[in-house]
């Protein structure tokens, strides 16, 4: 309708203007398909939505276009592994599934101890393809269920930008969530991890819940309960909602923002939530049991004693009686809820917290307690630099999107405010859970940017618009015109409004930039393949890891079982398809010692743990002849402390000279002599790695290694790879008995 | 292994010393060569053989034996005549040979009959060729070596020729590898000159003749063995052929003993390391493209290609090198054009493609080809030069809904003689080509059809829900806001056609046409205002627009005003023009009116900005 009168008043303008030039023209024909300004503002958000969706997209496939279409990482290759199973024998199947070639010879009930949301998703989507008649490879789906899921996140946090903001900061916190390094770093294709679907469920199931909240609306509560439940098939990061949710709650309950809209919310996700975790069977009944649990549970009972007293109050009408009221129900409330939450866990019905738990929250817990979560990398706590990689300009805008929070306090900005801070803390203490963090720190950052920008466009328009009109009648009229500019009271209001857009501009470019080069350079690096640049600037690939691991799936017996350092068991069953003694789920703490222990003895006494243990190859990882800093040498004060841990006969000391870890000619003999060392060393002595040096010169440690001459008694090289990073070792049967 | 090949030796000599059979026919071998290549891992054997019928009845049917030990690893063979005479004029005729029977000679010796091409009557002559090549035959002795050992093997052969015919004149000669020989059965005659051994010639023997030699030599070949070949290749009508080929590759020569030792396979390859093998070459058609090579955990980025007109070569180096007795798998595919390999004949189309395996010196035990036809492909056979085991299957691909027809062929023990083309013939209209982009339009062309149902359609179950209803209101109020703003667009256009008369006015100076432009906005408008009433009427009455009411009315009475306004200034101008005064005069008189057009004209776009935005 209303492009209809458009046309006739631009008809008019054109008789008006004597000179039809062809700008004139073409501004006519624009005119004529214009639309209106609502249905203009959806075209606009709907396209720039599609196109933040194809850019998460499409950031995250670097890592094929540099290397292929392949799996990442350590953890990715088992969940590879058991999509595989799923897809090739069926659902009952894989959620029984005993598997005996990991963790020999306890073995793992694979069904009972994974979370099952990946797979099943992955699957669901192959069958789905396939159903269409699209015959994908599973690969391909694995490698793409990541960016994939990254994409329908940024939908997710329009959603939830629109629900705690506006449209505006919904567009923006999408566009900064699709490239924020944070989230790329676990999403790229082929990092085929829980974490890239569970982002997607803990953002589907905050957003769910703020919009239960906001509504009231039991549809919106019973959302966010299926979202939980994706969450707890996916990840156990689960605990993370099932503890903020309730401390929101509290913080409600507590600000007197108690609402009914509230009650039904938490009621609702908590119940349901709570029962459909309860069927996946690694978390089973944790939820009624487990210290981590007991939180949700006190305040889904507070919840009910202020409905109830709240219904008193009702009832009463007298201030005095019900304040009395009030302090006996909240002191035997409390006094049921310790009394009960004491027999729990005295009579041992409540587990205590998980060390991981602990270590969450003191991030000093795991290095004196659990050296195997401290060993691992990412359970580091975060310097301040990965902070700066990861978030870029979010870091600053962060506290300026939580300003505006504060300034418009609402129940959904207090969950975005809680959100962020407590994700912040966790964030801090682990390098891994800046994941977690990340959508938060998008949305509140998301927040300050719209807020800002709208604020000073909002102050351009209006002035632009007096001058507009100005400008259309001054033609007529020149008096009008300059009245129109003496009317300007502010002049660098305006200009200092366009240095501000600039310079957020400018900043948002340099985000944007700095995302691109960051997921180029350093996400995209599937960490089997190793990279580097040659000589003359040209690529070199060492490929050592899967041509071991090959090696050992084509000439290898099918039972042989193979020992190494935890770390690359995942890897080993999944692409060498041999039995491992230990792999990547750390499930049995004394089996991973038992290993650390065999690696850190003198070769006899590793060859009874050997032979006890069934071992017939042993690998190890070196980068001695390459250079590769993150090898087995390099982690090998942890298997010491881990194999310590267990059995006292190894002490760490003995690994050291005045507390430093060398491998040199000042070595302590017993590193020297102990079976890791031997391994990576063997034969090393007679090569010359770098020109100039002596050979058996480490690059990866930059010395010259202390024993050269070693000799192996019970074991003999079986393979080692063109570069020597891995090494395989077979252990030889025993000599006869005269 | 070993042990049983010389089990069957013996049990072969106890054999022909038991036969005291006399000739199976009449005929005569004249002459006998034979020249046996051992250079690669396969035993190549060229025969010429003169044959002369001694008899009086004309022989139709000519017999080959093998010791059994060689005929059970015979994996091609080969007889041709020779046509014409002299040198120049020689034509090589493909004769039929089929296995046959062994009547009357013993189990020790596999027996292969040729029909003649023409019965040879007393006293004829012919000159047969005949090609065979054997694999397994060179057995590695010893059989597992240490990474240093240099690889040996040994073949087991007669110096004399086995035939059921007498032999008046032969020779043998063994073409082995430029290297070391360890050993060699010496018999009279005996000659070796540079690495070429020979034997003969001997005179006038007896049928079944056998003296047994041994050669025990070093072979640098690569021993590499295709235990499973799967050769898929995709006929694509859009012009493309594509070959997937899986390859379980392994190293047949002497296994390795001991340790693997990476700095020696570095540092000496040569010696230490000798035994092994790390590249494989193909071969590839000319023209091929979009090579990839790759295994079950991923693209392996050794290897290397080059290419010309004539052919495609592709260095295959598998992730480790292979000693003996290692295995590895391996895929490789490339896609062809399809106008070199796929042709029309009597309303058929053929695909004439190659049957083996197009790596170099390669034996594979199990050679399955499968070619995938377009889906809808009809009456398919095929053609092949040799025997093989054929049958169909479906396939399923992208988009397929009655699968593909695959034409299955498997043939065991194949050998690089084996690489001749294979003809598979089948009807395919190209209608059927338009089916797979058909089927996608149709399925986005339903998606929107849902989509466009679904914006459109009214879902709710409850009709008389309160939420159902405000929505319904809620609709109507706004479709009438809707009608309101067309209506005050429609004015404000109207008041724009009245300011362009006055520019009329001012430029031509007819006041007649202004004064009509006037009379008929001035209708017009009172016609929007009559339309307008009812409208907000409804707005006042509607209780869920109780919020945006008093702006639309508002809105409406600022269109009154800026309507008085306007029309007091044209009456102004038209008077100030009736009375002839200056332009000057007239604008210093509206000048007033002009600004407060303008700000009223301000103040409804703002309104109406703020009414679309609801």
């Amino acid at each position: 309708m209303g492009g209809k009168s458009e046309p006739t008043k631009s008809e008019s303008m054109a008789t008006k203007t004597t000179n039809p030039d062809l700008l004139n023209s073409s501004f006519f024909s624009f005119k004529s398909l214009k639309l209106k300004t609502k249905q203009q503002e959806l075209l606009l958000r709907i396209s720039i939505l599609g196109l933040v969706y194809i850019l998460a997209f499409i950031a995250r496939l670097f890592s094929v276009l540099r290397y292929e279409s392949m799996i990442h990482e350590f953890d990715p290759y088992f969940n590879y592994r058991t999509t595989l199973f799923l897809t090739e024998k069926g659902f009952y199947e894989f959620w029984n599934w005993f598997d005996s070639e990991s963790w020999y010879p306890l073995g793992r009930i694979i069904g009972g101890t994974l979370y099952p949301g990946l797979m099943v998703t992955a699957a669901l989507i192959y069958w789905t393809l396939r159903f269409l008649r699209f015959f994908v490879h599973i690969r391909e789906v694995c490698v793409l269920t990541a960016p994939f899921f990254a994409s329908n996140t940024t939908l997710v946090a329009y959603f939830f930008g629109k629900e705690i903001w506006d449209t505006g900061a919904g567009l923006v916190a999408a566009v900064l969530i699709a490239i924020c390094p944070g989230y790329i770093s676990r999403s790229v294709a082929g990092s085929y991890d829980n974490e890239a679907v569970a982002i997607f469920a803990l953002l589907l199931t905050f957003y769910l819940f703020v919009k239960a909240v906001n509504t009231g609306s039991l549809a919106w509560a019973l959302g966010s309960a299926f979202g939980y439940f994706y969450m707890v098939s996916a990840w156990g990061g689960y605990v993370f909602i099932i503890n903020l949710v309730p401390l929101y709650v509290l913080v409600l309950l507590i600000t007197g923002r108690y609402s009914m809209r509230l009650y039904i919310a938490y009621n609702c996700m908590y119940i349901l939530g709570m029962l459909l975790a309860m069927q996946i069977r690694f978390v089973g009944f944790q939820h009624v049991q487990s210290g981590e649990h007991m939180g949700a549970m006190g305040v889904f009972l507070l919840m009910q004693v202020f409905y109830f007293l709240d219904w008193v109050k009702y009832q009463l009408n007298d201030t005095k009686l019900f304040q009395t009221f009030l302090r006996i129900t909240v002191t035997s409330a409390i006094l049921v809820g310790g009394i009960a939450l004491g027999v729990g866990t005295a009579s041992g019905y409540i587990s205590p917290w998980t060390g991981r738990f602990y270590s969450l929250l003191d991030p000093t817990y795991a290095k004196d307690h659990i050296p195997i979560i401290a060993s691992v990398s990412e359970h580091q706590p975060t310097a301040w630099s990965s902070f700066m990689f990861d978030y870029h300009i979010l870091l600053f805008l962060f506290p300026a999107g939580l300003y505006f929070c504060f300034k418009r306090l609402t129940d959904a900005t207090i969950f975005i405010v809680m959100y962020g801070l407590t994700s912040l803390y966790f964030a801090g203490v682990m390098v891994r859970l800046i994941l977690v963090a990340t959508p938060a720190v998008c949305l509140i950052s998301a927040i300050a940017v719209s807020a800002t920008v709208k604020n000073l466009t909002s102050l351009l328009r209006t002035k632009q618009k007096v001058s507009q009109t100005g400008s259309t009648k001054g033609a007529g009229s020149s008096k009008a015109s300059s009245k129109v500019t003496l009317d300007q009271s502010q002049p660098f209001q305006k200009n200092g409004a366009i240095a501000l857009l600039v310079g957020v501009f400018y900043l948002l470019s340099r985000y944007a930039i700095h995302c691109t080069w960051v997921t180029s350079e350093a996400y995209s690096s599937p960490s089997i393949v190793l990279a580097a640049r040659g000589a003359h600037g040209n690529r070199i690939i060492f490929d050592d890891y899967r041509e071991a691991y090959y090696w050992l799936r084509q000439n290898t017996p099918t039972d042989a079982k193979i020992m190494s350092w935890w770390d690359y068991g995942y890897q080993i069953t999944a692409m060498g398809n041999r039995t491992v003694i230990v792999d990547n789920n750390t499930w049995n703490n004394t089996h991973i010692a038992t290993v650390g222990r065999a690696m850190s003895s003198y070769e006899d006494e590793a060859y009874d743990i050997m032979r006890s243990l069934d071992v017939n190859y042993v690998l190890v990882v070196f980068g001695g002849v390459t250079g590769y800093s993150s090898d087995d040498i390099n982690k090998f004060l942890w298997m010491v402390r881990i194999g310590g841990g267990v059995f006292p006969v190894i002490k760490e000391p003995d690994y050291l000279v005045n507390g430093e870890f060398r491998v040199d000619k000042g070595a302590s003999p017993k590193m020297l002599n102990c079976l890791m060392y031997k391994l990576c060393y063997y034969r090393f002595g007679e090569l010359t790695t770098e020109y100039g040096k002596p050979p058996g010169y480490d690059r990866a440690r930059g010395v010259e290694i202390g024993n050269k001459d070693i000799k192996l008694e019970h074991l003999e090289e079986a393979y080692t790879t063109s570069n020597w990073i891995v090494r395989i070792y077979r252990v030889k049967p025993p000599t006869n008995r005269l | 292994m070993k042990q049983s090949s010389v089990v069957d030796l013996l049990l072969l000599l106890l054999a022909i010393a038991l036969l005291a059979t006399p000739a199976f026919s009449d005929l005569v071998l004249s002459k006998v060569e034979r020249r046996i290549d051992v250079t690669s891992q396969i035993a190549r054997v060229t025969k010429t053989l003169k044959v002369v019928n001694s008899g009086s009845e004309s022989v139709s049917e000519f017999i080959l034996t093998f010791p059994k030990f060689l005929g059970n690893n015979l994996a091609y063979l080969s007889v041709a005549h020779s046509e014409g005479k002299g040198k120049s004029k020689r034509t090589l005729v493909n004769l039929s040979v089929r296995e046959a029977d062994s009547k009357g000679i013993p189990d020790s010796i596999s027996v292969y009959s040729v029909t003649l091409p023409k019965s040879l009557s007393k006293g004829d002559t012919l000159t047969l060729e005949v090609v065979a090549a054997f694999t397994n035959v060179l057995q590695p002795f010893p059989e597992k070596i240490t990474q240093g050992e240099i690889h040996l093997v040994m073949l087991q052969e007669s110096a004399q020729y086995l035939s059921p015919y007498a032999v008046e004149s032969q020779s043998l000669s063994i073409k082995l590898p430029n290297a070391r020989i360890e050993s060699y059965t010496k018999l009279e005659n005996t000659k070796l000159q540079g690495s070429e051994l020979k034997y003969g010639p001997y005179k006038n023997l007896q049928s079944y003749s056998y003296s047994p030699i041994v050669v025990h030599f070093e072979s640098k070949a690569a021993f590499a063995v295709a235990e499973k070949l799967v050769r898929e290749i995709e006929v694509s009508h859009w012009g493309n052929v594509q070959v997937t080929e899986h390859y379980n590759v392994v190293h047949r020569g002497a296994q390795l003993r001991g340790e693997f030792s990476r700095l020696d396979f570095q540092a000496r390859p040569n010696p230490r390391g000798a035994s092994a093998f790390r590249h494989l070459l193909a071969r590839l058609p000319p023209r091929a493209h979009s090579i990839y090579y790759r295994d079950d955990i991923g693209n392996i980025s050794t290897s290397e290609m080059q290419s010309d007109s004539k052919k495609t070569e592709l260095l295959i180096e598998p992730r480790f090198p292979l000693f003996g007795g290692w295995k590895t798998f391996f895929t490789i595919g490339y896609g062809l054009p399809l106008s070199d390999f796929l042709f029309a004949s009597e309303g058929k189309r053929f695909l004439n493609i190659s049957f083996g395996s197009p790596i170099l010196d390669l034996v594979t035990e199990k050679l399955i080809v499968q070619v995938v036809l377009p889906e809808g492909s009809k009456d398919i056979s095929v053609a092949t030069p040799f025997t093989v085991k054929q049958f169909q299957e479906i396939k399923y691909s992208h988009l397929d809904i009655a699968g593909r027809p695959v034409v299955v062929l498997e043939k065991n023990n194949v050998v690089p003689d084996h690489n001749q083309h294979v003809q598979v013939y089948y009807k395919f209209s190209n209608i059927n080509l338009l089916s797979e982009p058909l089927m996608l339009i149709s399925g986005f062309f339903f998606l929107f059809i849902t989509c466009i149902i679904y914006t459109r359609a009214d879902f709710s179950i409850s009709k008389s829900s309160p939420t159902y209803l405000a929505k319904l209101q809620w609709d109507e109020v706004l479709a009438t806001l809707q009608e309101v703003q067309s209506i005050i667009q429609k004015c404000l256009a109207t008041h724009d056609k009245l300011e362009a008369s006055l520019r009329d006015l001012s430029r031509t100076g007819d006041i007649q046409t202004c004064k009509a432009a006037r009379k008929s906005t001035d209708s017009l408008l009172k016609d929007f205002s009559k339309e307008l009433k009812p409208l907000l009427g409804f707005l006042q009455s509607s209780p869920i627009a109780s919020h945006i009411s008093p702006k639309v009315e508002e809105l409406v009475a600022k269109e009154k005003e800026l309507e008085e306004k306007l029309m007091a200034k044209h009456t102004t101008v038209v008077e100030g023009y009736e009375k002839k005064s200056s332009g000057r005069d007239i604008e210093n008189r509206i000048a007033s009116q002009q600004q407060k057009i303008i700000a009223l004209r301000q103040e409804i776009e703002d309104l109406l900005e703020f009414i679309d935005e609801i």
